[in-house]
């Protein structure tokens, strides 16, 4: 490490004390859960890659204690970590929820989200409403909580965070079509209709009880190449929107020579999005189980929980059953029986969509700035510290287990061929009752829409897949929602979110946020996406404020689309445009013509 | 380092815009097209930098790709079928630089300039037209990059106006050469900046003054004073100016130095990338501790008022 230059900044006693804290062996509350195991990092610049990964609980111990990354305190956070202070800095100032200037205020500060469903649930006079009655409000992106909008997510100023809604607000809706019938899958099976703030029914017992755990013995007696088989005969893809066939995933990373990672990415940003959120807060240990499971069949050593720094109750739920699974034996130097050593910490985000991209995702937990790398290489060659890597989300994961539940054959007797298993949807905004519905693969948009009460008042359009998705017009209810169908009719069904709209809603005010969102959420890497977004929102609001949009327009947003999807390193970048192009063509914005 | 790691004796065989190219395996496709003679535009790429692949503006499309692929970045494939000059190929070209166009001051940027013409871009799209009639007062202004000159000391100033974000001074700063650590990117998207922590000035960062990220720097944002101030008075003449390689005489190292001299004063020294021992990096004693050639010879004393 070369000679670190800081100012002559000091950090406060108790900067000091949260940062240490923060940073202890096995410090369980809120701060990184460093368990003993040893750390095995062999990608390049190994020095300052060791305690780096420890960067972002460091800066959140900081934000908590402090309400600002203050010089001092960042001083000590690069003293202690062998950061330089630019590159810490350059760090803090990626993420919504870390501040860079000292607040005018000793308070928590409560997050509303501004997305289109929490805009149309109120959410601008909630944040008025807060604001008169002396809360420090920051107006920010999505919160994960369409099914219950406006959302709002308190960031503790020396308490813990939460969600007003957890707890004190009604229980989230749960829907599955499949659930009931034992031979078929279903994610939701054991969640629906249990109370969750029942402690005991978090417990290993209760667990054990409703099932729990036979996944991780499965696994165990049929091996490595059995799991990967049938996973891969059961046709499952990835939940996250890529679609990424997770059997080919797990065989090449199995493959490779270790050491090697699994990360669960619960990252979720997407708007419309809450899936993820409530898997995790509502069976935690599957969750965990499913990460040992990935863990053990491809030979992987470490385990990472990569969670949004906007889920408290699921990040708290989380760290009790890793305790509770290191209890019963599934993590450790002889994880489950395997003989093999694996273990799982967790990280939380700090705001910033992009990070749910899975390369980006790496740079954030190693302690970077968020910023994609350029594939190829892949996360099976070279994912988190360089190493072979398996990345899956929770949706995806626990449809493992039910593989190794029910087998291949029974698995894929639900769905379409192209497009096996079941499907997570979040729908939100204008339906009977929003919530998180599980149906199978290829169920009409319609009949969804009526699972879910139906569209309150005259449908205007629906936007499936969230703001990197696009908008359906009410004419497509017989749209299927598989992966085939919405690919051919030009759509997508991403993570899952649906996001309903009736003829109240003003459209032209829901693109002209998609498109703000994406200029707000750019990591700014790339020339085609750091101006590409900021040009198509300057352009889209215009076209709001006039009503119409002109030839010269229309080629213009042609051209920034064609370029952000072709140029852009990631995703971000690719679909930026999409959404707002669907609108475009569908009339929502403009005079329809494009 | 340098243009991938071109060392293996293996070769690899692809066609670029039809033509069969072989080049050792681990070079990148810009060097297979270097090899073809065809220039590729490039911004953020340097011989002497690790690739970040990140203006795109070097894209090139890949028979097979969905999007298409940084030529800077992307090793070479036996097979390939690699297009420069399609139709998407040109669009995206032109795009990257129209934004750059749109977004900031490229008045010094002149290989940036040259390539704008050469793909047609017109940043002044997004000002508006006249087509655009009663719409055109509703359209937002276009934000621009606009920041004040840093002028902290008197060996270079930061006009970050003109910074397109190449990452160049970070990795030539960082891991790339000096390993000071001094600047970073900070803040996200189009607000992201280059930045010492909390944008301490310079002489108070970890900043050695190696001037390193000045020579790496394609735009201008960063530069030497002497051509800041030659500039300011309308005597900037790179036409004019004589380039002359020496070592330097500090140290034994050996560092090849360039000194650009216009008006029989040195005004720049930069160091040859492909020179072995600098590749194309200086220290502060090299880069700036020239001036004692300017001083006022040296008179030995008279021995005698008689001449008087």
């Amino acid at each position: 490490m070369a000679d670190l230059h800081f100012s002559d900044a000091e950090p406060t006693a108790s900067e000091r004390r949260a940062v240490l804290a923060a940073l202890s062996v096995d410090e369980a509350s809120d701060g990184a859960v460093v368990v003993s195991h040893p750390r095995v990092v062999r990608a390049g610049m190994q020095r300052r890659k060791q305690m780096r990964h420890l960067l972002l609980p460091a800066l959140h111990a900081l934000q908590r204690e402090a309400g600002w990354i203050s010089p001092g305190g960042l001083n000590f956070v690069g003293r202690t970590l062998g950061v330089p202070p630019a590159e810490a800095y350059g760090v803090a100032t990626f993420y919504e929820m870390f501040r860079t200037e000292a607040p005018a205020h000793e308070l928590s500060v409560r997050h509303v989200c501004v997305d289109p469903i929490c805009a149309l649930a109120g959410a601008a006079p909630l944040a008025e409403h807060l604001r008169s009655q002396g809360h420090a409000v920051h107006e920010g992106p999505c919160l994960g909580q369409c099914e219950r909008a406006p959302a709002v997510f308190i960031q503790g100023r020396r308490e813990p965070d939460r969600v007003p809604a957890d707890g004190s607000g009604p229980d989230s809706l749960l829907v599955s079509v499949t659930a009931p019938a034992p031979e078929a899958p279903s994610l939701l099976r054991h969640m629906i209709g249990r109370d969750p703030g029942h402690n005991e029914s978090m417990s290993m017992e209760a667990y054990r009880e409703r099932g729990g755990g036979t996944a991780l013995d499965t696994a165990l007696r049929l091996g490595t190449d059995e799991v990967i088989a049938q996973v891969t005969t059961a046709g499952l893809s990835g939940r996250g929107g890529a679609a990424f066939p997770t059997g080919i995933k797990w065989r090449a990373v199995a493959d490779g020579e270790g050491p090697k990672h699994v990360v669960a990415n619960i990252d979720e940003s997407e708007p419309g999005t809450f899936k993820d959120r409530l898997l995790c807060e509502l069976e935690p240990l599957a969750i965990i189980e499913s990460i040992a499971v990935a863990g053990l069949t491809v030979g992987a050593e470490h385990g990472w929980i990569y969670i949004r720094g906007e889920y408290p109750l699921a990040t708290q739920r989380l760290r009790h059953a890793i305790a509770q699974a290191h209890s019963a034996g599934w993590l450790g130097d002889d994880a489950a029986g395997s003989g093999q050593p694996f273990d799982i910490e967790l990280r939380r985000g700090a705001g910033a969509y992009i990070c749910g991209e899975e390369t980006a995702l790496f740079n954030s937990l190693e302690g970077f700035r968020g910023e994609p790398r350029n594939k190829p290489p892949f996360p099976t060659t070279h994912g988190l510290f360089g190493r072979p890597t398996v990345v899956n989300n929770p949706e995806t994961l626990l449809n493992v287990n039910e593989i190794l539940r029910i087998g291949p054959e029974a698995y894929r007797s639900v769905g379409t061929d192209g497009s096996p298993g079941t499907k997570l949807f979040c729908l939100s905004g204008h339906v009977g009752r929003p919530g998180l519905y599980e149906a199978p693969f290829g169920m009409p948009l319609g009949e969804l829409l009526g699972l879910a009460g139906g569209v309150q008042g005259t449908l205007a359009a629906v936007l499936l897949g969230g703001a990197a998705g696009s908008f359906v017009g009410p004419d497509a209810g017989g749209l299927q929602l598989s992966l085939e169908d919405t690919r051919a009719a030009g759509t997508t069904l991403g993570s899952g979110p649906v996001m309903v709209f009736n003829d109240t809603a003003d459209m032209s005010a829901v693109v002209e946020r998609l498109a703000k969102f994406f200029r707000d959420e750019s990591c700014g890497q790339c020339v085609p996406c750091r101006v590409g977004t900021v040009r198509q929102h300057e352009l889209v609001t215009q076209i709001r404020r006039t009503g119409r949009s002109t030839e010269p327009q229309r080629e213009l947003l042609g051209d920034i689309a064609d370029a952000m999807g072709d140029a852009s390193i990631c995703g971000l970048g690719h679909t930026a445009a999409s959404a707002v192009l669907s609108a475009m063509r569908l009339g929502l914005l403009g005079d329809g013509q494009l | 380092m340098s243009s991938g790691n071109g060392s293996s004796d293996r070769q690899v065989t692809l066609s670029i815009d039809g033509r069969e190219v072989t080049v050792p395996e681990g070079e990148t496709i810009l060097a297979a097209c270097t090899a073809a003679d065809v220039d590729t535009p490039t911004i953020c790429w340097a011989p002497n930098l690790t690739p970040v692949n990140v203006c795109r503006v070097c894209v090139v499309e890949l028979e097979g790709s969905r999007t298409l692929v940084p030529a800077c970045s992307r090793p070479v494939e036996a097979g390939m079928q690699i297009s420069t000059d399609s139709e998407r190929v040109r669009h995206s070209r032109r795009m990257v630089l129209e934004f750059l166009g749109s977004a900031n001051d490229l008045s010094q940027a002149s290989e940036i300039a040259d390539w704008s013409r050469i793909y047609g871009a017109d940043p002044a799209r997004y000002e508006g037209s006249a087509d655009d009639g009663d719409g055109l007062s509703l359209r937002p202004e276009p934000e621009r990059v606009d920041e004040p000159v840093r002028i902290q000391d008197d060996l270079y100033i930061r006009a970050y106006d003109r910074c397109v974000l190449c990452y160049k001074c970070v990795e030539a700063c960082g891991d790339d050469a000096q390993h000071t650590f001094a600047i970073a990117v900070a803040g996200r998207g189009f607000d992201a900046r280059i930045r010492t922590e909390y944008d301490a000035e310079l002489p108070d960062s970890a900043c050695v003054y190696c001037g390193n990220c000045v020579a790496v720097c394609p735009t201008g944002a960063l530069q030497f004073r002497t051509e800041f101030d030659l500039r300011a008075v309308g005597e900037w003449r790179p036409d004019d100016q004589a380039v002359t390689r020496t070592v330097c005489s500090y140290c034994g190292v050996g560092c090849n130095l360039e000194l650009h001299v216009q008006d029989e004063h040195i005004v720049k020294v930069t160091s040859p990338a492909d020179h072995s021992v600098t590749s194309g990096h200086l220290c502060i004693k090299g880069r700036f501790g020239w001036q004692y050639v300017h001083a006022p010879a040296f008179e030995p004393p008279t021995t005698s008022a008689a001449e008087h």
